[in-house]
């Protein structure tokens, strides 16, 4: 039989929360092909829903870790250091925002929750690159999680929008310094997916049907898909890739305008 | 019992993991059968799916019961 696409290969998962998680949908894909994987999750209320979702695929390392915590995540790193003494790759699905500013006007946003934001949504990927890095003693891969908010303006995604924007930034430098290395760092665009952290998003079912409706495959993206896109750039077969950011959306980030056989939104989805 | 009801009952009961018998009217999620503010977020996303509706975020906030489920179900489809 044919060795698997990630056979041999170890990676650290940050950001499942639950069955739902686009996280969740990754680790189900690298497991598949192979890989031995380890999860972070964040306090108690996570840890008893990551716990029998790693169970699940043989997980090997389940770590507490909070990222706006520096000692938090030297202990993660510490424990897959004396575990695993190396790491092939690294997925950071991370991301929070206080929901009431996920509604609204972005200009409204408030100097605490914008530095907030900035610091899960986008400094935490730098941090634990900084980690990662010293384990990726044989190359390896990074990928993160974003959003077309990032490019264009989309309703209600506001200050998570230039966070993303920023995310996105950060994946071209980290690129650049760590591809010396053969450490190629690259983020997945994915289209809107029911997760926990989208609940906190207003209109999102809007959203969601608007993508549907108007993107050139005509649907929604599933988390299996962006996990079979993850396996790409987390395997060999994306060994030539980097400072990418793959648009797993349906082809949804291409289109100019509503499509001309999409119906009257309100009609469709009863929203008054 | 309608048949909404029992739909509810049923993603409470496996969601929740608490015995059918405690998912009364007045059970409350959080006080009675033990769900944190997660759950009750998780909760609400599965009552969206099973019945298509959108559970809007104000009203979420008020369906704090098993009855309160029902009811705002009942009435949004």
């Amino acid at each position: 039989m044919a060795k698997k696409i990630m056979e041999g290969k170890r990676g650290l998962i940050m950001g499942v929360a639950n069955d739902k998680s686009i996280a969740w949908g990754i680790a189900k894909a690298c497991a598949e092909h192979g890989a031995e994987l380890g999860l972070t999750y964040m306090g108690d209320a996570f840890k008893k829903r990551v716990e029998p979702l790693g169970a699940e695929l043989g997980v090997t390392q389940l770590i507490d870790c909070d990222v706006s915590d520096p000692d938090s995540i030297d202990a993660a790193f510490a424990q897959i250091e004396r575990e695993w003494g190396k790491l092939d790759f690294l997925v950071h699905a991370i991301g929070f925002s206080d929901k009431n500013e996920l509604r609204g006007r972005y200009v409204d946003t408030s100097p605490e929750n914008f530095r907030m934001t900035m610091d899960v949504s986008v400094y935490s990927f730098t941090a634990v690159a900084q980690r990662a890095e010293k384990l990726m003693t044989d190359g390896g891969s990074m990928l993160t999680l974003t959003y077309y908010g990032a490019e264009q303006v989309m309703p209600h995604y506001n200050v998570m929008g230039v966070a993303k924007a920023a995310l996105e930034a950060s994946v071209k430098y980290l690129a650049e310094d760590l591809g010396k290395d053969n450490i190629r760092v690259n983020a997945i665009s994915a289209g809107p997916i029911k997760t926990l952290a989208a609940s906190g998003i207003g209109d999102f079912r809007y959203i969601m049907k608007w993508n549907e409706l108007n993107s050139p495959l005509r649907r929604n993206v599933t988390q299996d898909e962006v996990g079979k896109s993850a396996v790409y750039l987390l395997s060999d077969l994306g060994s030539g890739v980097t400072g990418e950011n793959l648009h797993v959306d349906a082809g949804y980030h291409i289109v100019g305008m509503k499509a001309v056989d999409a119906p009257d939104i309100d009609a469709v989805s009863g929203r008054k | 019992m309608s048949d909404i009801a029992d739909r509810v009952k049923k993603i409470v009961v496996e969601h929740l993991g608490v015995e059918e018998g405690k998912v009364v009217e007045n059970a409350s999620f959080i006080d009675d059968l033990g769900a944190d503010s997660l759950d009750t977020v998780e909760l609400v996303m599965a009552f969206e799916e099973e019945f298509g509706i959108e559970i809007p975020d104000d009203a979420a906030e008020t369906i704090q019961t098993f009855g309160d489920a029902t009811k705002f179900i009942t009435e949004a489809s």
